[in-house]
């Protein structure tokens, strides 16, 4: 059966995340990133920051909301349980830090079959409060046996 | 930055996730997929135990990148990774790699992520710049 591919060009978002020194310090725990300005507003302002600073990978965290959309949207059609995650892409600008509000939009990009799987290829794209770009994402998601 | 070269090694990273790290990766990440976290309901889909998270094994990869670049986050511009297989808990996760390009304050590198010999991320590309 081929894949449905009426949601490439949709859009989810935009959702906004207030970024909380507490859920940096819990997220750089979970992942052992171990210096001080993830931790400690003085350790990060001492290394020019402007509050506890989120390690790249935090990005996670604050594109899910937009994301978690995207998968789950029905029109998408991902079946959920035969999903894995194929591949992940980053690009970052402007570093994420405590009191920022981050903004992320979800695309559809591509959805197409090869090799009796479906692909399902999303772009974040995050901004801050100010209006400049944070990270752009781009996630596969692959659903076997569709 | 300035010590890393086309064809040098960047420093191992080596890290055993304990058997509680799935859980507080699902707390923080948000992710509530039961497969990494729930034995049982693991079993039941047909995996051998719970899985670790792809993203916590990217977010390893990310590490040893920052670190290798003296552990400023800024200096990690870019990270691109396909995941490969499943990765466990309670065994050890090796990320390696090396410099490809190097010049202008700027690193590009190739890495994997291994457990047990497997590659559970590989084909890994990352961009560092001097902040």
């Amino acid at each position: 059966m081929p894949v449905e591919d009426k949601a490439v060009g949709k859009q989810w978002g935009p959702e906004t995340f207030e970024v909380e020194a507490d859920r940096i310090r819990q997220y750089a725990d979970a992942v052992g990133e171990g210096s001080r300005v993830h931790q400690d507003a003085e350790a990060a302002k001492a290394e020019g920051f402007r509050d506890v600073v989120a390690p790249p990978m935090f990005a996670v965290v604050y594109s899910a909301p937009a994301m978690g959309q995207a998968i789950l949207d029905p029109e998408v059609g991902i079946n959920f349980g035969a999903m894995v995650h194929g591949g992940q892409a980053f690009e970052w600008s402007e570093p994420v830090c405590a009191g920022d509000t981050v903004t992320t939009t979800a695309t559809c990009k591509e959805i197409y079959e090869r090799d009796g799987k479906g692909f399902y290829v999303f772009e974040t794209i995050s901004t801050n409060q100010d209006g400049d770009e944070v990270v752009r994402a781009t996630w596969t998601n692959i659903v076997r046996g569709v | 930055m300035a010590e890393l070269n086309e064809g040098d090694s960047i420093p191992e990273l080596h890290v055993t996730p304990d058997p509680g790290l799935t859980k507080r990766y699902a707390a923080a990440s948000g992710d509530p997929n039961p497969i990494h976290t729930d034995e049982e309901f693991a079993k039941s889909v047909g995996l051998p135990s719970t899985i670790l998270h792809g993203l916590w094994t990217m977010a390893q990869v990310a590490r040893a990148h920052t670190e290798a670049a003296g552990g400023d986050p800024r200096a990690l511009k870019r990270l691109e990774v396909q995941f490969r297989g499943m990765g466990f808990p309670e065994q050890e996760v090796v990320v390696t790699g090396e410099v490809v390009e190097a010049g202008d304050g700027t690193v590009v590198t190739e890495t994997v992520a291994e457990q047990s010999g497997n590659q559970i991320i590989r084909n890994a590309s990352a961009t560092l710049e001097a902040p």
